[in-house]
């Protein structure tokens, strides 16, 4: 080994407080000193307790959506030049329109080819009594980075509203086909987290209709423009019906904040702020509808409809309707974190209970210490004096996994600590093989200096041979593994590279140092 | 010196009982591989089936028959009740095939006969448990492919050689599946992938003449085989961690491989008098010591695992000491004998690169 002593042993000594500091912000408590200055690591889900969804995104809905809407457009474009289309169904990406004249097809055909360029004709039109049928499909390429966009979207929605949740260290990572993975430490009510993170929370505002004929539009027959809406249920009885005008004004889009506020009565009710885009669609819109109501909608129910008294322009509306204080405060989270873009199921779940969680820790470093007593007691035993600093390095080596763990501010998990156990028991294996050569050294009749420079030499190289395997194997599970595998590959892969350092170096360091101590001494190996 | 178990003149004619230990692997392998056969493959755990679960911890001691009467008239389909961890603990696991549950549909009901201290629930979707199956496929696949190209390489210092074989691999798999998809026009599932893989990496190592790889692949295999077929007879279940485990254990038993192969290497390179066979049985002796401390150590922590570590990480520590036995006992007798069949009779110590001169002096 090349390098002078003195050098060497200072480096160790240097790796030695650097470890031992950044290792110790781990077993503090809390609200220690070092604790809170030096980075360091997180418990996974399952040791400290939490929530752990897997979420769809579907994409194919956010695509079906904007081709209907597209569709609706492509209606109402078609009968501003007075053509007669009767209907534009959406489905998946086809949309399919159903044309009442047929010498109407030729202009429509033209519109299309101007204003709708995204979408292409299949195959010919086909007759279906006296109308006509056209079939259209939306541009493929187009479709899927407008799922792309969706997706994103999606995730910026998720992402606020966990943090909305408040907790420490909350972690959202995007998987493949759509799905995203949320992990809610510390979190215990799934139901409440699912309900907030699913909520579509699209916010539109309408005008009532002003004809309100009910009864006929519960038969379907409404009057074009105009919708049939339910209102907020209240308790167990259901919402009353009201018919709403297509066109939304504003959306969820435009609010810049929502919060919480407090009616005379000491109700709750939401209030919303409206960006400066939103403040002056919402002056024009109550400045040309004066004494219409106007409908607040929520995920497709209807909230309230005040009547609109003046032209307001400071760009401030209220949801009120019959909530809890908790209600008021989860609505007005989802609506500062937008809306959906595309409906989001849970496709996994997991919750680990606090207790379990702490149980798990407990029996972890239980054997974590019966493995390493077991282990030092042996070194000791079979190799003597040699054993013992073979025993240091072994501890040299887990205080450097807790340290490099901690500066990386990675994530600990049950695996993770099975991982630095199987570390103890293979960790020492570069000992072992470097002692080993060094008694066949001895009994062909080297000294003791000329044995320990041989055996160190040869068994180096065969060390880190044998480590690649290992390493191989740690790196493709940290590619393909999911959390907790994830944190077994990291203890694992951590411990064997610094096992290297601690059993090569730090261990030849220190026999170095005792065979200049006593030159003459036999080996105690 | 400190004493040792393994006295140093010791010579166990390990390569004289290979046709034993041929006969125990094969033993081993046919029985875990019936036990699959019989039941139809691994059985697999919720992360990779789909479905739900329960562990539930109650404050007081209960029977199984007593959680499956808590739980039965309520709407979970066909559940099965199992007690988990160790005696005391009083954690029982509730498991359906059903994905379409709460938490409450479980919870509800013991919480009503019961006193729950605590619980860990967890549901899998078809599509995620569909990615999680590909995912571990494709990480036994890649580790195959990396593991093969390391060790064809690293053994002889045949780069050349470990590239066609990176090359022949990628091509093989592309043909593979482009052949199965004209045929049976889907993609080729990834567990053929891994099949094909591993056969191509046979037939390479054997066609370029890569004796140490083909041993250190076949005993890999060998591991592998021997640890899922264990796994099977002991009616366990194989989930995310559990492939972990494999994993490692390919990566702890080539590690046992490659120190006994570089023995054989670095006595090859010495004037050693005597017959490859000889030579071989030398050089497993010469390492035997390091061969059982490592192991010994290695076992004696995950033993500590097995016992003390809890439930969760109970079948993970059983892979992992399973592991551990089988590779070590491979190494001896698989991955070497297997050399000496590779070599040539009229061959005594095959000549290796470089150890003309040495040989010569």
């Amino acid at each position: 080994m090349k390098g002078s002593l003195a050098w060497r042993m200072s480096l160790v000594a240097l790796a030695l407080i650097l470890g031992v500091l950044f290792a110790m912000p781990s077993v503090l408590t809390e609200d220690s000193y070092l604790r809170r200055t030096l980075p360091n690591l997180n418990l996974g889900l399952d040791l400290q307790g939490g929530i752990h969804l897997i979420l769809g995104i579907d994409v194919d809905k956010a695509t079906e959506f904007r081709v209907g809407r597209l569709g609706q457009n492509l209606v109402n474009m078609a009968r501003d030049e007075r053509l007669a289309v009767k209907s534009a169904t959406a489905n998946g990406l086809g949309l399919e329109v159903v044309l009442v004249k047929e010498e109407h097809l030729e202009p429509l055909l033209e519109l299309l080819q101007e204003d709708f360029s995204s979408f292409n004709v299949v195959g010919e039109p086909r007759m279906d009594g006296d109308n006509v049928v056209l079939s259209l499909a939306y541009d493929t390429e187009q479709a899927e980075a407008l799922k792309e966009s969706a997706f994103l979207q999606a995730e910026e929605t998720l992402r606020n509203r966990v943090d909305e949740f408040g907790l420490t260290e909350p972690d959202i990572r995007r998987m493949e086909d759509y799905k995203i993975q949320i992990q809610l430490p510390g979190m215990h009510d799934t139901d409440r987290a699912v309900a907030n993170i699913q909520r579509v929370a699209l916010l539109e505002f309408m005008l009532t209709a002003e004809n309100q004929d009910i009864a006929s539009a519960e038969q379907g027959l409404l009057e074009p423009g105009t919708e049939l809406f339910y209102r907020k249920a209240e308790g167990e009885t259901q919402g009353a019906p009201v018919i709403l005008e297509t066109t939304v004004f504003l959306t969820g889009d435009y609010i810049d904040n929502a919060y919480v506020g407090f009616g005379q009565m000491n109700e709750p009710y939401v209030y919303l702020d409206f960006n400066s885009e939103g403040r002056v669609i919402f002056a024009d819109l109550t400045e040309e509808y004066t004494n219409r109501q106007l409908a607040i909608v929520l995920d497709g129910v209807v909230y309230s409809d005040p009547v609109i008294r003046e032209r307001i322009a400071g760009g401030s509306a209220q949801i009120s309707g019959d909530f809890t204080e908790q209600e008021a405060h989860d609505l007005a989270r989802v609506l500062r974190s937008g809306s959906l873009p595309a409906p989001v199921t849970v496709e996994g779940q997991s919750r680990v209970g606090p207790s379990l969680g702490q149980e798990s820790i407990d029996k972890g470093i239980k054997a974590a210490i019966f493995g390493l007593a077991a282990v030092l007691v042996f070194m000791v035993v079979y190799y003597g004096l040699s054993g013992l600093i073979a025993d240091f390095a072994l501890m040299f080596n887990l205080v450097l996994i807790m340290a490099f763990l901690s500066i990386m501010e990675g994530t600990l998990t049950l695996p993770g600590i099975a991982g630095i156990i199987l570390t103890i028991g293979m960790a020492v294996d570069a000992n072992v093989l470097i002692f080993e050569r060094i008694r066949e050294e001895l009994r062909k009749g080297l000294t003791p200096r000329a044995a320990v420079d041989e055996g160190y030499a040869k068994a180096s190289l065969t060390i880190l041979d044998a480590n690649v395997t290992t390493v191989i194997a740690a790196l493709i599970l940290l590619q393909f593994g999911t959390g907790p595998v994830k944190g077994f590959a990291v203890t694992l892969t951590l411990g064997i590279l610094s096992s290297m350092f601690t059993a090569i170096f730090v261990s030849r360091v220190f026999m170095d140092i005792w065979i200049s101590i006593r030159k003459t001494a036999k080996l105690s190996i | 010196m400190g004493f040792s178990f393994i006295r140093p003149d010791t010579n166990i004619n390990f390569v004289g009982a290979r046709f034993a230990a041929l006969v125990v692997s094969a033993v081993l392998i046919l029985a875990g591989l019936g036990s699959l056969a019989v039941k139809g493959g691994p059985r697999l755990g919720i992360d990779f089936a789909g479905g739900a679960s329960m562990k539930v911890k109650f404050a007081e001691a209960v029977e199984a028959g007593q959680v499956r009467e808590a739980l039965s008239g309520h709407d979970l389909p066909d559940f099965v009740v199992q007690s988990f961890g160790q005696e005391g603990d009083n954690e029982y696991l509730v498991r359906i095939s059903s994905f379409e549950v709460e938490e409450a549909d479980f919870l509800e009901p013991l919480q009503a006969a019961f006193n729950v201290v605590d619980i860990e629930f967890e549901m899998v979707g078809p599509g995620v448990s569909a990615e999680l199956r590909s995912n571990a496929l494709e990480a036994l696949f890649y580790a195959v492919l990396l593991i093969g190209i390391y060790i064809s390489g690293r053994f002889e210092q045949r780069w050349m050689a470990a590239g066609i074989m990176a090359a022949g691999l990628l091509i093989g798999i592309k043909l593979i599946g482009a052949g199965y998809e004209m045929i049976f026009d889907t993609g080729i599932p990834m567990s053929y992938t891994i099949l094909g893989a591993m056969i191509i990496v046979l037939i390479l190592s054997w066609y370029l003449k890569l004796n140490y790889a083909l041993g250190a692949v076949v005993a890999l295999i060998h591991d592998v085989l021997i640890t899922v077929g264990v796994f099977s007879l002991l009616n366990k279940e194989f989930d995310l961690t559990n492939i972990a485990a494999l994993l490692t254990i390919i990566g702890y038993s080539l590690n046992d491989t490659i120190i006994v192969y570089d023995r054989i290497r670095e006595n090859i390179h010495t004037k050693y008098q005597g017959t490859f066979g000889q030579l071989i049985n030398r050089s497993i002796n010469q390492t035997l010591s390091r061969t059982l401390l490592t192991s010994g150590t290695t076992f004696a922590v995950v033993l500590c695992l097995f016992i003390l570590g809890g439930g969760v990480i109970h079948d993970f520590a059983l892979a992992l000491m399973i592991g551990v036995v089988v590779g070590t006992y491979s190494s001896i007798f698989v991955a070497s004998p297997i050399l000496l069949a590779l070599v040539p009779q009229e061959q005594r110590v095959p000549q290796v690169k470089g150890s003309k001169a040495v040989a010569k002096a």
